[in-house]
């Protein structure tokens, strides 16, 4: 059963300028990106900085409109609604079954409220009488590893690790059915890293939680995801099971993004592939592959024809003309 | 890994409110503490200004006009006992200018809460006491610890009553200026677009008309028949014209950045009202901003009253401000004989000042998480 089907998802920024503010161009931060997402599946979405993949989450929050596509959301078990098209107001009643884990744990908790009040905050828009809430909100903060004491002080009392510990549990009072997490573990220390991540799969675990991952770099990703889904320039160019994206992937980028991810062991030091030149410019994508300029197997083909994703084994998709004939390097 | 709550300071930090937080930094500003206190100090002598003068800073007398300033001595033949020499006056016999000199023969004892001109305390109940004065007795013979004017006005007197009224219209200009720099810098700053674009080309405007010239205009256009009160109001209205651009600019900015502030979008992903994520998430983090911004907006007023009045363009006589007892300072001549009439420049410096330390205190502490 799929909670999240995006369809064709494309969303673009025009470039104004002048006087008049008259449009001169347009960034196509994401285009043509489609996925879906299963009952308590994690799909993670993976890609370097301006990708796009932040893109990709605040229009399945609907915290941007899309400009094109569709986002076919299950709140329940045989309801689908669009919520591309939907109105600021008529999304209010479903926005408490999508909650959001921030990046920044310092920025995403208003630091003039206690942290009762925040985590409460979802439960009292959504009506939830006084006496529940305080329940609610002792219950969650049990969840995700903070003392009850913690509901009466403020957010500047605490670290990162637990700041993201409250973040946590204020997008999980309603039950949501779907959580996007974005780049949740990137501002954290190495070592809090790890704990955030486990109470993420532990939670994931004991509530049947559906989640979508951002993240820059495949390291992270590999413990949490279930399904790895590669974005470059404003598209996907790889979605596969994580084991098998890492085992043997199927994009000349996914190689390069597997190459650049840290080993604790110096002898596996290599010839690591790292790919040449810069990211492309998604106001102006080269013609053709966007990743071709950068891509050390692009053949002519390449250079003109816009590679479709397609499944090249079973459960496997890629973007990439040559997925076929190339064997690219993945890690053990 | 939990919060351990081991002493009671750290529990005290821990659930310490904004308002605490800003307290306790802004307690760090020293120079900004005193300001504080200087304001306060300045602003109970707006509430008890009458209490305070000594005689009636209108009642104009010619036998006693350029008294030069005096001071009171606390002690007589060593006993407690305050008072000010009496004053003769005596022909200067090549200019035939009436001079005082003291004269040692005669002592006016200063006496605490005494009778003199009726007025009414808080603009309410009708009394006639002041703090301190002599009894009434000859016309020279008063308290003149700032000397007097041509007219024979206790300097004094009119520049605690002038207090008043310069110290209050910065206030009323501010609040009208805040009124208008909220609403519109917040329309153009949540809405954006057309309506903001215009709305800032407006202010670009106004912020380029040379002030000097704008006031002048407007100040000649109010009718001459107008009460002090009416002219009051309307030299606030003028000054605050251009002043609200400034407050439209930070409350604008603040709702900008605040617009993309993880905490808000957290607000609106959570189903929380427009209204209830401006009340309970906006306002709350840029009120301390606003606040640091009036204060450092009341003393631009403040001068702004004070040139106006002493250019003949703002209150005329007989209002008694700053700059209107400033206006008598003008005259080279006059100020070479009685350059005490410059006294009512200290009190400006002084207010600005601590005005500009205070609200420097203030924009330093108003955001404690940053």
């Amino acid at each position: 059963m799929t909670v999240l089907t995006v369809d064709r998802l494309s969303k673009s920024f025009p470039i104004k300028s002048g006087l008049l503010q008259r449009e001169t161009g347009r960034v196509r931060a994401v285009q043509d990106v489609s996925f879906s997402i299963a009952h308590g599946e994690t799909l993670a979405l993976v890609g370097e900085s301006g990708c796009g993949k932040t893109t990709v989450a605040r229009c399945i929050l609907r915290a941007l409109p899309p400009t094109s596509g569709a986002i076919h959301f299950s709140p329940q078990p045989g309801t689908t609604i669009d919520l591309a098209p939907l109105s600021r107001k008529s999304l209010r009643p479903l926005r408490r079954h999508i909650q959001m884990i921030f990046q920044d744990p310092y920025a995403s908790l208003n630091p003039r409220m206690m942290v009762g009040d925040i985590i409460a905050e979802p439960l009292l828009v959504a009506g939830v009488p006084a006496t529940q809430r305080l329940a609610r909100v002792r219950e969650l903060l049990e969840l995700v590893g903070l003392p009850p004491a913690a509901r009466t002080r403020f957010p500047h009392a605490f670290s990162g690790g637990q700041r993201q510990r409250i973040g946590i549990a204020r997008a999980l009072a309603l039950d949501p059915t779907l959580v996007v997490a974005d780049e949740p573990v990137s501002a954290l220390d190495v070592s809090v890293q790890a704990q955030i991540i486990n109470l993420l799969l532990e939670l994931q675990d004991r509530l049947g939680l559906s989640m979508l991952f951002v993240a820059h770099d495949l390291g992270v990703v590999r413990h949490v995801s279930d399904r790895v889904a590669v974005m470059y320039v404003g598209r996907i160019v790889e979605v596969a099971p994580t084991t098998s994206l890492y085992g043997r992937p199927r994009h000349p980028y996914t190689e390069a993004l597997l190459a650049a991810v840290p080993k604790a062991d110096p002898t596996l030091r290599d010839g690591a592939v790292v790919p040449r030149g810069e990211v492309a410019d998604p106001a102006n994508p080269p013609p053709g592959c966007a990743f071709h300029p950068r891509c050390p197997h692009a053949v002519d083909r390449c250079r003109v024809e816009l590679p479709a994703l397609r499944e090249v084994a079973p459960g496997n998709f890629s973007a990439c003309h040559r997925a076929e004939e190339l064997r690219l390097a993945g890690v053990v | 890994m939990s919060v351990t709550a081991t002493t009671t300071s750290e529990e005290r930090f821990a659930q310490a409110t904004q308002l605490q937080l800003t307290w306790w930094r802004f307690c760090r500003h020293r120079l900004a503490l005193i300001s504080l206190g200087v304001v306060a100090f300045f602003y109970l002598i707006v509430i008890f200004a009458d209490f305070l003068a000594i005689a009636d800073p209108h009642a104009t007398d010619a036998r006693r006009s350029f008294i030069p300033p005096q001071g009171i001595s606390l002690f007589d033949d060593g006993a407690w006992r305050p008072h000010v020499s009496g004053l003769k006056g005596v022909r200067d016999p090549k200019t035939f200018k009436l001079a005082y000199a003291p004269d040692p023969t005669r002592k006016v004892p200063v006496q605490m809460f005494v009778h003199g001109y009726a007025y009414n305390l808080f603009g309410l109940i009708p009394t006639d006491l002041h703090l301190f004065g002599t009894e009434k007795g000859q016309a020279i013979d008063g308290i003149f610890l700032m000397g007097t004017d041509q007219l024979g006005r206790d300097l004094f007197s009119r520049l605690v009553v002038a207090t008043r009224i310069s110290l209050s219209i910065g206030l009323a200009g501010v609040a009208f200026s805040l009124m208008l720099g909220i609403l519109l810098g917040g329309i153009s700053g949540l809405y954006g677009g057309v309506v903001d674009t215009v709305i800032q080309r407006l202010i670009e405007v106004v912020r380029s008309i040379p002030t000097i010239p704008l006031w002048m205009g407007l100040a000649a256009a109010l009718p001459n028949t107008w009460s002090v009160t009416q002219v009051y109001f309307a030299i606030t209205l003028i000054i605050s014209l251009v002043s609200w651009t400034e407050l439209a600019r930070v409350v604008r900015g603040r709702f900008l950045a605040l617009r993309e502030e993880d905490f808000v979008i957290a607000a609106e992903l959570a189903g929380a009202s427009q209204l209830r994520i401006i009340l309970r998430h906006m306002l709350p983090s840029f009120a301390s901003h606003v606040i640091a911004a009036v204060s450092l907006a009341l003393p631009v007023m403040i001068v702004s009253e004070t040139s106006l009045s002493f250019l003949g363009l703002g209150l005329r006589p007989p209002a008694i401000s700053w700059g209107i007892l400033l206006q008598d300072a003008q005259n080279v001549q006059v100020l070479a004989g009685a350059p005490w009439l410059l006294c009512a420049a200290i009190p400006v410096i002084i207010v600005i000042l601590a005005f500009n330390f205070l609200g420097d205190g203030l924009r330093d502490a108003a955001d404690p998480y940053g």
